[in-house]
């Protein structure tokens, strides 16, 4: 039987593919209250829950499904899973733990469900399920107390152990691969792909992995201090079939740093940039159309392969993205003589 | 950056730098991370982290400094070398590195399951490997062994686990050579094919090597260590390594090494003409230090006693006389036995100094038991006479081996050469030895002393392991330990203990091992000098249990109500003559000369002894009396041509204690409180009768009293004469400069000090002490330094330098770490009362912490952060934080 992957590479390698958009926008137009997000299972729960937009995979499943719906009708090939949070310790902060694993399960589950649904209906269009696997609230190359800079506020093992647990709930729920995204700590990326991979002892086919950086700023770097090429040089041995950058930026202060990845990684360039920066009120405004012409240059230009939105975006901007990129040739991989590459914050090379 | 040869930095490797061990050992950490950052600046392309000591918690010590370093970008811009003998604490750093990073090393040496396992974490971290050419044999010394080992990995790794051959390097083993041992002397050739080998035959694999090693028979003779390494990576380089562990910066460029030495050190590096390390270490000590030194032959040694004459010649290696002086010895004792255990024994303890300060190398100490070999032979005939007619009989039998898992055998090899040549029968049992198979082969020799060695960590905790099965099996016979590594310390508080039945000993060298073992096979010394060591293990532990276990301490309540009492209505010092601040800028050079405190100058020089009585030292005496010569040069034209000026201030100022702080007054009114100085207190557990004392104790707390302070500096023009010393190569005198300058400074600090008493403060107006006496401290009055034992808190320097508005009056400044600069400067307080006395504060608990905190107006945390080093207990990790909230945003 084909692997999703091939299809997916064999698809790649025929257009630009289309990664859905953010969720929190659309999840605030619903308009939920506290108890939606309780539902029956957590209705005596301690904490409050409102906000906790990955726990609706198991309270509000019919929720999650329509907006798997709405971007596959827009013209999305991949969906992520709801799953940005949901790990072990990102939902302490809701005092949810120990519901880690059913969020991943049932994220896994309504994702593939919808992916499936709207692969039967267009046959010609085959439908991806990414599982997300987001950065975590703590970070382990940063200092949580600016007087001692040797501090961690959570340890290698224990981001490794909740990662661990994320993945193999989102693999037995069924997804096709992994999206390690909103990297902007290389070292927590690092504790998840290692989890990703010894997903292997436990007797489990590690899926491919897709990584997605952040670069937080317009110094280039990412927010625990490394280049672009630095972070490619610390990821690679995950040996992603794509990688990219998302969130913090607009399209317009993203694109040298997608256009630096493109030159340097001979993988798969994924970008999926937020509405513009959010304005005074912490709205996202930048138009669908204007993110799509913008998009629409990066691939004539020959940088990316897949290309989807980050925070702000809508189905309406992945539609425009989708037609704007749709019959356009995707960017040729490159390939670079094997070298010697390490990295610190910065990267280096032994050509 | 694409650079063709990759300097890795060195200097941050507990094993390869005493400096970088001891800041670590200390929990230094961050003049640990100036010591990275100095790397980096100079250029290291990738820094070597190594913190394997066995004394150390070196999983801790890994991930406390590479998480230090994560915060410091200037520093962790390079990527990270992680190297490690242990398993566990590679994994731990690779843990704490977001960058990609190198693991050095993993090998074969315990089997290809093992070493496959290793690579592929090291695959999921994202590392690079540094493989060793080592494999279930053992080390790889070589050409064919090395490459065929290389072949083995490159082709399991890249097959087996697809790893990508471009992160391989190979570590094809750099020996020392030149070290008087034959097998040794085609290390260098053999490294070098081996690395053209596995670049023509392993696609993409990479070559590295720990440079510094080719040189190790010449430590303490840098400049023939720089020439040899140089010449060293001119040909492997050319061979196409890659890499190196090499302090880079220092290297002499080929071309310019002086072609004498050059031709000597290339015939010795490519092992290409007999005799080539004899001419080396002939040669050698001509550029030891950068000063040439006439050869000339000297029978003057000839006057002197027969047992000096045997010493002579066993430190020079001589032997045209040894026969002569041996008879006339053996004629002149009662029995030729005694000939060997007096003066040729002596001999061999002075090589044994030597040796262990550096002062000789291998070959020469092996030259040196070959003269003792011909001494003992001369004398077995009438050994044997006396004897009559018994068979003859060994001095004893010696087993000998280098411990499982480690394969160095240098410095064993060394050893049983040595003990041959004294007449003992050695059994080595080679590298890698089980314990079960050392202790079955002891009995089935009847050995008399088993000897283990190791070079590297893990060996320790396998010595461990043999002292324990000793016991268990009920030996009683001596245990010697020996090999890099170890360490009396360890020794004593980790083996010793484990083998309760015999007697363990650490031997330090080579040239020691035959002291050892005489002793411990000598009827007459044997109980005497076990129950030595024995008794001297007990304090080692004890004072090693000393400085590690949290002692319980006194509540500072409790501290306080037992403070130092000084009776204040007895008489003490009153107003001073002169209050207020005086400055000295310049103070005159010429007067301070005479205050100079020379054995601290010699110590510095690693030469052990008290001035002046080290000039007459048998030992050090010669190299002590050219060092002091040339240091009254130096000084002369220091003061000749004003090269340094001294500036210096002094503070009198009305004072009373409040607590355990000092407020300094603004007038006599002692009405408004010009600054308050803080003091910490001792909280160790006291004996009836012992005071918990801190420095606020011996200042009244009402009425007159009065306190000093003062800054001094003799360091303005040392930083621009070392400067240039060394721009023209010279850094014999660079580092000249820089002694002298401190003990300008330490003698500024002794001639104020007198000053004060005698004049401005005037308390001792008729003190008449010569100047060994001011030495000794024989006079009324302390004068504590902020970061010393009395004060360790350095930042108290900022009170004391508003105070005397010390940097204005004498340009010294306070880093952000309140060190002075430039860096031969003191400051301190007066206190003068006649109890007043130095002592340590020691380590100090949670409530003195906090209250301090308060008093200083400082959070816990801060205050934790700048006691660190004497807090009786781990800080918490504090959270909730900056970073988070960053975080968060960006999410």
């Amino acid at each position: 039987m084909t692997k999703p992957i091939d299809v997916f590479l064999a698809a790649a390698r025929e257009r630009i593919l289309v990664l859905d958009g953010s969720w929190g926008v659309m999840i605030q137009r619903f308009g939920l209250t506290e108890d939606d997000f309780r539902g029956d299972r957590f209705a005596q729960h301690n904490m409050p829950l409102k906000g906790d937009n990955d726990l609706l995979c198991l309270t509000r499943p019919d929720l999650v499904t329509q907006l798997h719906d709405a971007y596959f009708d827009a013209g999305a090939d991949i969906a992520e899973t709801n799953t940005f949070n949901a790990t072990r310790i990102s939902q302490a902060d809701y005092g949810l733990q120990e519901a880690a694993r059913d969020i991943n399960l049932a994220a896994a589950r309504l994702a593939r469900e919808s992916a499936d649904r709207w692969a039967a209906k267009t046959p010609d269009k085959p439908r991806f399920v990414g599982g997300a696997i987001g950065p975590l609230s703590r970070t382990l190359s940063m200092s949580a107390d600016v007087n001692d800079p040797g501090a961690r506020s959570v340890t290698f093992d224990e981001v490794h152990a909740a990662y661990l647990e994320q993945a193999r709930a989102l693999q037995e729920g069924g997804v096709d691969f992994f999206l390690v995204e909103t990297i902007f700590d290389t070292l927590n990326a690092k504790a998840a792909i290692k989890a990703i991979l010894d997903l292997a002892d436990e007797g489990l086919q590690p899926l491919p992995i897709w990584i997605s950086g952040t670069i937080t700023d317009r110094s280039g770097r990412t927010l625990s201090g490394q280049t672009v090429e630095a972070f490619w040089n610390s990821v690679r041995h995950a040996k992603p079939f794509a990688v990219g950058f998302n969130c913090a930026l607009g399209a317009d202060l993203m694109r040298p740093h997608v256009a630096e990845l493109s030159r340097i990684a001979d993988t798969l360039i994924a970008a999926y940039p937020n509405a513009g920066l959010p304005n005074a009120f912490g709205q996202y405004d930048e138009e669908p159309h204007e993110m799509a012409c913008q998009l629409e240059e990066w691939v004539s230009s020959g940088l990316v392969n897949i290309l989807g939105g980050c925070c702000g975006t809508t189905p309406d901007h992945i539609r425009h993205i989708a037609q704007a990129v749709a019959g356009k040739k995707p960017r040729q991989i490159p390939t670079r003589p094997p070298a010697l590459r390490l990295s610190g914050l910065e990267a280096f090379e032994l050509a | 950056m694409r650079p063709i040869f990759v300097n890795i930095g060195e200097r941050t490797n507990v094993t390869g730098s005493a400096r970088f061990r001891k800041l670590i050992g200390n929990g230094d950490y961050t003049a640990a991370l100036t010591v990275a950052r100095d790397q980096v600046d100079a250029g290291a392309q990738v820094l070597d982290v190594n913190m394997d000591e066995g004394l150390l918690d070196s999983v801790h010590a890994m991930t406390t400094f590479l998480n230090l370093i994560a915060a410091e970008p200037d520093i962790a811009r390079v990527p990270i070398m992680i190297d490690s003998s242990k398993w566990e604490v590679i994994e731990a750093g690779l843990k704490c590195v977001q960058g990609k990073a190198i693991v050095n090393s993993i090998s074969l040496k315990e089997g290809q399951e093992k070493f496959l396992e290793q690579a592929t974490r090291c695959l999921r971290y994202g590392a690079a490997v540094v493989v060793m050419a080592f494999d279930e044999k053992g080390q790889a010394d070589t050409r064919a062994r090395k490459v065929e080992i290389c072949k083995r990995a490159y082709r399991l790794l890249t097959e087996q686990i697809v790893f990508p051959p471009e992160d391989i390097i190979f570590d094809p083993n750099i020996f020392a050579i030149a070290t008087g041992i034959e097998e040794h002397d085609n290390y260098g050739v053999d490294f070098i094919e081996a690395t053209r080998a596995i670049k023509q035959l392993l696609p993409h694999a990479r070559v590295s090597g720990g440079v510094s090693n080719v040189s190790f028979s010449f430590r303490g003779n840098e400049p023939v260590r720089r020439a040899m390494h140089s010449v060293f990576l001119y040909h492997t380089i050319a061979a196409g390594m890659d890499m190196g562990i090499v302090n880079a910066g220092d290297l002499p460029v080929y071309d310019d090494i002086e072609p004498e030495l050059r031709e000597a050190v290339e015939d010795v590096i490519l092992n290409r003409k007999p005799g080539a390390t004899e001419r080396l270490v002939e040669l050698a000590p001509k550029y030891k230090g950068g000063k040439a030194v006439e050869r000339v032959i000297d029978l003057k040694w000839r006057e002197g006693t027969v047992a000096e004459r045997l010493s002579h010649a066993l430190v020079h290696g001589i032997t045209e006389f040894i026969e002569a002086d041996t008879e006339e010895a053996r004629l002149a004792a009662t029995r030729p036995l005694d000939v060997i255990e007096g003066p040729l024994m002596d001999g061999m303890n002075v090589v044994g100094d030597l040796f262990g300060v550096g002062k000789m190398f291998l070959p020469q100490v092996v030259k040196s038991a070959r003269v003792m070999k011909q001494a003992v032979a001369w004398l077995l005939p009438f050994m044997e006479a006396e004897l009559a007619g018994k068979p003859r009989e060994m001095a004893g039998r010696i087993l000998m081996a280098t411990v499982k898992g480690d394969v160095h055998d240098i410095g064993k090899n060394i050893v049983g050469v040595v003990l041959q040549c004294n007449n003992y029968e050695v059994i080595d049992l080679g590298v890698m030895v089980p314990a079960d198979r050392i202790l079955d082969e002891a009995i089935s020799h009847k050995v008399d002393i088993i000897g283990v060695s190791g070079l590297i960590t893990p060996s320790l905790d396998e010595m461990v392991f043999i002292a324990g099965e000793m016991q268990r099996r009920g030996f009683s016979i001596p245990l010697l330990i020996g090999g890099a590594t170890t360490s009396r310390t360890h020794t004593a508080v980790k083996i010793e203990p484990a083998y309760a039945n015999g007697s363990t000993t650490y031997v330090l060298d080579a040239s020691r091992a035959v002291g050892v073992v005489s002793s411990m096979l000598s009827p007459t010394e044997k109980d005497r000098v076990q129950a030595a060591t024995r008794e001297d293990y007990a304090k080692v532990r004890e004072q090693f249990a000393r400085g590690q276990a949290a002692k319980i301490r006194t509540p500072l309540a409790a501290a306080r109500a037992n403070h130092f009492a000084i009776d204040w209505s007895a008489p003490r010092p009153g107003k001073p003559a002169f209050p207020g601040e005086r400055t000295y800028a310049p103070w005159d050079l010429r007067d301070l000369a005479r205050y100079i405190d020379w054995t601290p100058f010699f110590a510095a020089w690693e030469l052990v002894g008290r001035f002046p009585a080290i000039l007459e030292d048998d030992v050090v005496g010669e190299a002590a009396s050219d060092l002091y010569a040339d240091a009254r040069r130096m000084l002369a034209r220091i003061l000749d041509e004003r090269l340094f000026e001294a500036r210096g201030v002094v503070g009198l100022w009305p004072a009373n204690s409040f607590g355990d702080d000092i407020i300094v007054w603004t007038d006599e009114t002692r009405t408004v409180e010009r600054a308050r100085l803080h003091t910490l207190r001792q909280q160790m557990a006291k004996a009836e009768g012992r005071a918990n004392t801190s420095l606020a104790d011996f200042i009244a707390p009402g009425g007159d009293d009065w306190i000093g302070g003062f800054t001094v500096t003799a360091g303005h023009g040392e930083a621009q004469v070392a400067a240039r010393f060394k721009s023209e190569g010279d850094d014999y005198s660079a580092i000249m400069a820089a002694a002298l300058a401190d003990r300008l400074a330490e003698a500024f600090a002794e001639a104020l000090h007198h000053k004060v008493r005698t004049e401005l403060w005037a308390y001792a107006p008729d003190e008449h002490l010569d100047i060994e006496a001011l030495l000794a401290e024989r006079y009324q009055g302390i004068r504590p330094a902020p970061g010393y034992p009395a004060q360790p808190d350095h930042t108290e320097k900022a009170t004391l330098f508003a105070l005397l508005d010390a940097n204005g009056a004498t340009g010294v400044e306070l880093t952000e770490s309140f060190a002075m600069t430039p860096p031969a400067s003191v400051s301190g307080l007066y206190l003068a009362h006649p109890k007043a006395h130095y002592f340590g504060v020691g380590k100090i608990e949670r409530d003195q912490v906090a209250d301090y905190a308060s008093r200083k107006g400082w959070d816990v945390a801060a205050a934790e952060r700048w006691l660190g080093p004497i807090l009786n207990y781990e800080p918490s990790r504090s959270s909730g934080s900056g970073v988070e909230r960053v975080v968060n945003d960006v999410v």
